[in-house]
């Protein structure tokens, strides 16, 4: 149990995916204009980790071992299926959502966090639960992260900063001050 | 068609993604590998170099084959490409460079959603000659292995003293150790891009006036 | 002049021959890289063996089965697929001690290293980071400080490891920290403790089966 929440805890705030391993920066810098938004396409996100989490256990257990050249390719048509999936629901469900988020739905398939995910959860020999709770954490930790920057993007919008530092620029340095601020969480577990 | 246009006009493609539409500062592409390998030159070049090879193998294949790929399914034969070429540089890499494969870990298999890659078979390479694609993808890969080797130069000299790994400075050097962490990648990135703004606003201004 | 929209079969055809083309390539680059990826890393492993148990010439590698240790029967000269150790013998076949891995949460991340157990003597005689991604400068120390390496040349694993302010050790059983990465070199303390709490007790010295040539078992085809 106790590594299960080192694991959880690592993955969303002591080790954001985002804001340490710099997974996930397209949706990052592009769509966080609108809380809400953000929000909205990070549990679209977390839903595409699960499910990929799951789908990746299942390759490394019964197909991969026997050729596990084809793991990058498999990894990523698993992907691309579940966003596709997820992108139906969300049209079918909420077609103002849908628009909402645009380009950025089918741009999941292209988030190094997801990929990133299955990659780093291979690497590490994680087992179908440690898998999912590092999902679970790698995904909240995205939403987290997509967030507090949308809302640092909301206030900086009226504050004078000068042209040629507004926009992409001033997002990574928003973003290094809030990787600073998470660097905080390190040493929440040291085991002893 | 005469060779001359022909030639110059390679010749813009492979520049344009040096400077003018480089690929990191100016269309800010190819975001995750830039910050997360560039803790040092040396990994800054690999990723780089790695990156060359997938994107200029891509697109030479991706031009040959334009006339014959659906078009429903393009975007699938270009990820089975790029793909390929991925895993790929990956087990080479690991076979003949185990301590460099070993610090860019699971980040070069990334190199298959930097969106820069698929990107430009979908806006150049399915259109235009192979000659030409080449030249694109040259000049695309040179503009992202500049940038990363800046990044990553940058951030090792403050962060650790050295560059490849020599030390630069003397015992008494108190390396900026935030410029080899996370942050310090945003950081440098930020700065890099409003120099990357401010160098293309005067010599716009120079050229209209 | 919109040319004919292909046929879904082939669409399906084309997926299914590039990923048929995809995966022969696939398989002869994986075929010829495969060798040197596997000896690079055993090479690094076998290294770091010879680094934490030292006076050793040759290593055979051990797994545990039914609670007693047996000689590894996958390939020799590659990384064992499962938990094993590594038992390290001198140049007149005596056995040095026990290479044993172990990790566990540090700092930043979680902290891989590899130590030499002597059975016999109940001690720790050496102790190498694997991998470890604690901070530069700081936390990182523990791989280049040599005062912490001091620590683990004879550090005695009973009644456990303990983990002391630099400059306090006073019994074999102590280790001595680095100031300015307390919590890193705690993290390898623990590591080191709970790892030889559960090892001790299977690592006998007579345990190790002395394999032919000392390395791993029978080649097995795999």
């Amino acid at each position: 149990m106790d590594e299960l929440i080192f694991i959880f805890a690592s993955a969303s705030v002591i080790n954001n995916f985002t804001l340490t391993y710099f997974l996930g920066l397209c949706p990052f810098f592009g769509v966080t204009g609108r809380l809400d938004t953000a929000f909205r396409l990070g549990l679209a996100n977390i839903f595409v980790m699960l499910i990929t989490a799951l789908a990746s256990w299942v390759l490394n257990s019964f197909v991969l071992p026997y050729a596990p050249y084809l793991r990058l390719i498999t990894f990523i048509i698993v992907i691309a299926s579940t966003v596709q999936f997820v992108e139906m629901v969300i049209k079918k469900a909420s077609p103002a959502l849908f628009r909402a988020l645009g380009i950025f739905l089918p741009l999941i398939t292209t988030n190094c966090a997801i990929l990133g995910l299955a990659l780093f959860s291979t690497n590490r020999g994680y087992d179908l639960l440690e898998g999912l709770v590092y999902a679970l954490g790698a995904g909240l930790g995205l939403t987290l992260a997509l967030v507090i920057m949308a809302g640092l993007r909301e206030e900086t919008e009226l504050a004078g900063v000068p042209k040629l530092v507004r926009g992409v620029a001033m997002s990574f340095f928003i973003a290094g001050i809030l990787s600073m601020a998470f660097m905080g969480f390190a040493g929440l577990f040291h085991g002893s | 068609m005469a060779a001359e246009p022909q030639r110059a006009k390679a010749l813009d493609e492979l520049v344009k993604g040096l400077w003018r539409e480089n690929p990191v500062f100016i269309a800010v592409l190819g975001l995750c590998p830039a910050l997360a390998v560039t803790n040092s030159l040396t990994n800054g070049l690999v990723m780089g170099l790695a990156t060359t090879f997938v994107l200029v193998g891509s697109s030479l294949l991706v031009s040959l084959l334009r006339k014959v790929i659906p078009r429903p399914v393009r975007i699938s034969v270009y990820i089975i490409i790029i793909a390929t070429f991925v895993t790929t540089v990956d087990f080479v890499l690991a076979a003949l460079m185990p301590v460099a494969h070993k610090q860019l870990g699971a980040f070069i298999s990334l190199i298959v959603v930097n969106c820069l890659i698929l990107g430009r078979q979908e806006a150049f390479s399915s259109r235009n000659s192979v000659g030409l694609a080449l030249a694109d993808a040259l000049g695309m890969s040179g503009g992202f292995t500049l940038a990363l080797a800046l990044i990553g130069a940058v951030r090792e000299v403050l962060g650790n003293g050295s560059l490849l790994g020599y030390p630069l400075f003397g015992e008494g050097f108190e390396p900026w150790v935030i410029m080899i962490l996370p942050p310090g990648g945003f950081l440098t990135v930020g700065v890099l891009l409003v120099l990357f703004a401010w160098g293309k606003a005067r010599l716009e201004r120079r050229w209209t006036s | 002049m919109a040319a004919r929209e292909p046929g879904s079969l082939r669409l399906m055809a084309t997926l299914g021959f590039a990923g048929l083309v995809s995966g022969i390539v696939l398989v002869g680059v994986y075929l010829l890289t495969q060798p040197r990826i596997l000896r690079n890393q055993w090479e690094a492993l076998n290294a770091a063996i010879y680094r934490v148990l030292p006076g050793t010439t040759s290593v055979t590698t051990l797994v545990v089965r039914e609670g007693t240790l047996s000689p590894y029967e996958g390939a020799t000269g590659t990384v064992p697929t499962e938990q094993a150790v590594f038992a390290g013998y001198d140049e007149a076949g005596v056995l040095v001690g026990f290479a044993v891995p172990a990790d566990g949460p540090g700092f930043m991340d979680t902290i891989k290293l590899l130590y030499g157990f002597d059975p016999g003597r109940r001690v720790i005689v050496g102790m190498q980071v694997l991998d470890s991604r604690e901070t530069p400068g700081l936390g990182d120390k523990i791989i280049t400080d040599e005062r912490f390496q001091q620590n683990f040349r004879a550090l005695a694993i009973d009644p456990s490891i303990v983990a002391v302010k630099r400059g306090e050790k006073a019994h074999p059983n102590e280790v001595d920290c680095i100031t300015g990465a307390t919590i890193s070199s705690e993290a390898v303390v623990g590591i080191l403790d709970r790892s030889a709490r559960e090892w001790a007790p299977v690592l006998q010295p007579a345990g190790a089966a002395r394999g032919e040539e000392g390395h791993g078992g029978r080649t097995a085809a795999r």
